[in-house]
C-alpha cells in the first residue's frame, strides 16, 4: 500500500513537532538559568569572596567576601532544618498510624498544604508579627524558627506521602505479632522511610538555604558571622539580592559569586538527596 | 529490648524502678505486670505516647490558625479604619497622608501573574504532553530528576537571571519591537523604557512555574489507564487524536490543578518579581509598564513601616491579602489534584 499524506498525518507530524520544540524550549531555557548564572558567577569568585568576611568599604568595592552570608545560611538552614524534622516526624507517625484515616488527619494534611503554598513573605510577615509581639529583634533564633515553619510542611508532606503508599499489611503483621502502635511504627514505617527521611531532609534543606523573603524580616542582615542566637545573621539569598542591586561593578561581581555559590549548594544538596535514598533503600523491605 | 547486653539492662532496671517510685499516676496498669523491665509498660508508654504525637498532628491546624489570627490582629487597625472596598480597591497609595488603596499593587499582582501563565501554560502543557505520550523511556528518566532539580533553584537566581538576561532582552529586543508593530495596540504601548516590567516579570515568572506545571501536568496524564488510549488507537485515532479527544478531556481537571498550583506559586512569588519588575506604584496599562506587586510592596517597605503610622497594619494587611488569596487557589487546586491522583 502506497503511503499517502492526508490531513490527518499532517496535524499528528505538525503537533508532534511543535511538543518536540516546546520541550527544547522548557529544558533549554532552564539550562540557560544555569549557564548564566555559571558563566557570570565562575571568573567572579576566587579564595577571598568565601573565605572573608567583607572589609571595610566593602560595599564600594574594597576588599572582603561572603563569608558571612555562606556561614549565615548554613547555620540558618541547618537549624531550621533539625527543628522541622524534630517536630514533623512525631506528626509523621501521628498521620500515618495513631490517626491513620480520621478527619483530624485530613485537617492536618490540608493544613499542611495550605501551608506548602503559602508564599513565604507572609511567613516572614508572620514572623515579624511575632517578633514585635514579643518584643524581639531580628536574629539567627527567629530566622532559624521562622525556616522552620516554611520548611515543615514540606517534611512531613514529602514523607507522608511516601509512607501512605506503603502496604498496610506490613504495619498488620507487626501486630499480629504482638506489636503497640509506638513499636510497629518504630519497626516498621521509620525504617521503611528511612531513604525519604533522607530526601525530604534535603529538600527541606534546599528550599530553607534559598529562601531569601522569610529571612528578609526575621534574620536581618549583618556582615559579621553571628556568635550567639540572639545576633542578626547574613543569608546568601540576600547577599546575592542587596550586591546585586547596588551600583558598582566590583560589588555586582560579587552578587553573582554568591549566586554561584548558592546553586553549587542547591545542587549538591539534590544530588546528594538522590544518592542517599539510593543507598538507604537496602534497608526497605520491598 | 532483648538487645541490651544484661549489664546495661540491669542498670536500665535499676534506675526506671528508682523514677517510677518518685511518679505514680500512669504506672497502676503496668505494677500488676510481673515483669516489668521499663518505666512504663509497654502498652501504657504506647498511650502516652500516643497523646503525645495526637498532640503534634493538631499542630499544623493551630499553627495556620495563628498566623491567620496574628496578620488579622495585626492589620485590624487598617480594616477598621476605613471600609474594606476602600483599602482592596483604593487606588491611591500615599501612607504620608494616611491613603492606604491596595489596588495597584493588586493589578500589579494579576498582571504579572496572568501574563506568566499565558506564557507558560502552552508550551508547558504540549512539553507534558511530549514526555507522557511520545518521549523515550531514557529522555524520562532524564528529565525527572532535571524537573526537581530546577524546581529547587532558589528565586532569587532566578532573579539574578532576569536582571542580567530579560530585562536587557525585554529593553533592547522586545518592546522596540513589539512597539513599533502594534503602534495602535494601548496594551504595547508605554513610556517606560527601561526593561524593567511587567513583561520581564511574566517572563521570569514563566520559566520558574514551568517546572511545576510541567511534572503535575505529566503526573496526571500518567494517571490516565492505557486502555483508554488503547481504545482509541485500537478505532485508527493517530495520536495526536487520542491526545486531543481521549487524555485532554479526562485529565482536564488534574490539568486545572497544575495551572493552579503554579498560579498560587506565581502569585506569591517575592524575590524574583521584585528584582525584574520596575516597582512603580501606579496601575500597570500595557506590557512594557512598570508594576509594583503585592509581595514586592511588603519586602520593600517593611523597614519604614514603623515609623509611619498604620503603615504596618497596611502592609500586614497586604500579606493577609496574599495569603487568603493563594490559600484559596491552593486549596481548590490540592482538592482537585487529590480526587485525580487517588490521595
Amino acid at each position: 500500500m502506497k503511503f499517502k499524506w492526508n490531513r490527518r498525518l499532517l496535524w499528528e507530524q505538525l503537533m508532534k513537532n511543535l511538543m518536540l520544540l516546546s520541550f527544547m524550549l522548557i529544558v533549554g531555557s532552564l539550562f540557560a538559568i544555569l549557564i548564566t548564572v555559571i558563566q557570570k558567577g565562575a571568573p567572579a569568585i576566587n579564595i577571598e569572596i568565601i573565605t572573608q568576611i567583607p572589609q571595610g568599604g566593602y560595599y564600594l568595592g574594597e576588599g572582603g567576601g561572603i563569608l558571612n552570608a555562606i556561614v549565615g545560611s548554613i547555620y540558618l538552614a541547618c537549624g531550621g532544618t533539625l527543628i522541622a524534622f524534630l517536630v514533623s516526624i512525631p506528626i509523621v507517625l501521628g498521620l500515618n498510624v495513631y490517626a491513620r484515616k480520621t478527619a483530624l488527619a485530613s485537617a492536618a494534611r490540608l493544613a499542611l498544604d495550605v501551608m506548602w503554598g503559602t508564599p513565604s513573605i507572609v511567613y516572614g510577615a508572620f514572623g515579624f508579627t511575632c517578633m514585635m509581639a514579643l518584643g524581639l529583634r531580628s536574629s539567627l533564633l527567629a530566622g532559624i524558627l521562622i525556616l522552620g515553619l516554611l520548611e515543615l510542611p514540606i517534611l512531613v508532606r514529602t514523607m507522608d506521602e511516601y509512607i501512605r503508599m506503603m502496604p498496610f499489611e506490613m504495619m498488620e503483621s507487626a501486630f499480629a505479632l504482638g506489636a503497640t502502635n509506638w513499636e510497629a511504627s518504630w519497626a516498621v514505617v521509620v525504617r521503611q522511610a528511612l531513604p525519604v527521611f533522607a530526601t525530604a531532609i534535603l529538600l527541606a534543606f534546599g528550599r530553607g538555604i534559598g529562601d531569601a523573603a522569610s529571612v528578609l524580616f526575621t534574620a536581618g542582615y549583618t556582615d559579621r558571622i553571628p556568635e550567639s542566637l540572639m545576633d542578626p545573621v547574613a543569608s546568601l539569598p540576600l547577599a546575592v539580592f542587596f550586591q546585586l542591586s547596588m551600583p558598582y561593578q566590583a560589588v555586582q561581581q560579587r552578587g553573582y559569586a554568591a549566586a554561584l555559590v548558592l546553586t553549587v549548594i542547591i545542587l549538591t544538596t539534590s544530588l546528594a538527596a538522590r544518592l542517599l535514598s539510593r543507598g538507604l533503600s537496602r534497608h526497605v523491605i520491598k | 529490648m532483648s538487645v541490651n547486653p544484661p549489664r546495661i539492662r540491669n542498670l536500665i532496671m535499676k534506675r526506671s524502678n528508682e523514677q517510677s517510685a518518685a511518679s505514680v499516676g500512669v504506672q497502676q496498669k503496668g505494677n500488676r505486670e510481673p515483669h516489668r523491665r521499663t518505666l512504663l509498660s509497654r502498652t501504657s508508654k504506647d498511650q502516652l505516647l500516643g497523646r503525645t504525637i495526637m498532640g503534634y498532628v493538631v499542630f499544623p491546624i493551630i499553627l495556620l490558625l495563628v498566623m491567620v489570627a496574628m496578620l488579622l490582629l495585626r492589620a485590624f487597625p487598617i480594616f477598621s479604619a476605613g471600609t474594606l472596598v476602600d483599602f482592596l480597591l483604593g487606588k491611591d497609595w500615599h501612607p504620608l497622608k494616611g491613603n492606604f488603596g491596595l489596588l495597584p499593587f493588586i493589578t500589579g499582582t494579576f498582571w504579572v501573574t496572568f501574563g506568566a501563565l499565558l506564557v507558560a501554560v502552552p508550551p508547558c502543557l504540549l512539553a507534558a504532553i511530549y514526555l507522557s505520550e511520545y518521549a523515550l523511556r531514557t529522555t524520562r528518566t532524564f528529565v525527572k530528576p532535571l524537573l526537581d532539580l530546577l524546581a529547587g533553584i532558589p528565586s532569587v537566581i532566578y532573579g539574578a537571571w532576569g536582571v542580567l538576561v530579560v530585562v536587557p532582552w525585554v529593553q533592547n529586543v522586545a518592546s522596540p519591537i513589539l512597539r513599533s508593530l502594534f503602534s495602535d495596540i494601548p496594551l504595547f504601548q508605554t513610556t517606560n523604557y527601561t526593561g524593567f516590567s511587567v513583561m520581564s516579570g511574566a517572563l521570569v515568572l514563566a520559566i520558574m512555574v514551568a517546572p511545576i506545571i510541567v511534572s503535575v501536568v505529566w503526573e496526571v496524564f500518567q494517571a490516565l489507564p492505557a486502555e483508554l488510549r488503547q481504545a482509541s488507537l485500537a478505532l485508527g485515532a493517530t495520536q495526536w487524536e487520542t491526545i486531543w479527544y481521549v487524555v485532554l478531556p479526562k485529565s482536564r481537571p488534574g490539568i486545572l490543578a497544575g495551572i493552579g498550583l503554579a498560579f498560587s506559586r506565581a502569585f506569591g512569588e517575592t524575590m524574583a518579581v521584585l528584582m525584574v519588575v520596575g516597582n512603580v506604584v501606579q496601575i500597570p496599562h500595557s506590557l512594557f509598564d512598570a508594576a509594583y506587586p503585592l509581595t514586592a510592596l511588603i519586602a520593600n517597605n517593611y523597614g519604614e513601616m514603623m515609623s509611619i503610622p498604620m503603615y504596618d497594619a497596611a502592609l500586614m494587611g497586604a500579606a493577609l491579602v496574599l495569603m487568603l488569596l493563594v490559600m484559596l487557589f491552593n486549596s481548590l487546586s490540592a482538592f482537585y489534584l487529590n480526587r485525580i491522583t487517588g490521595g
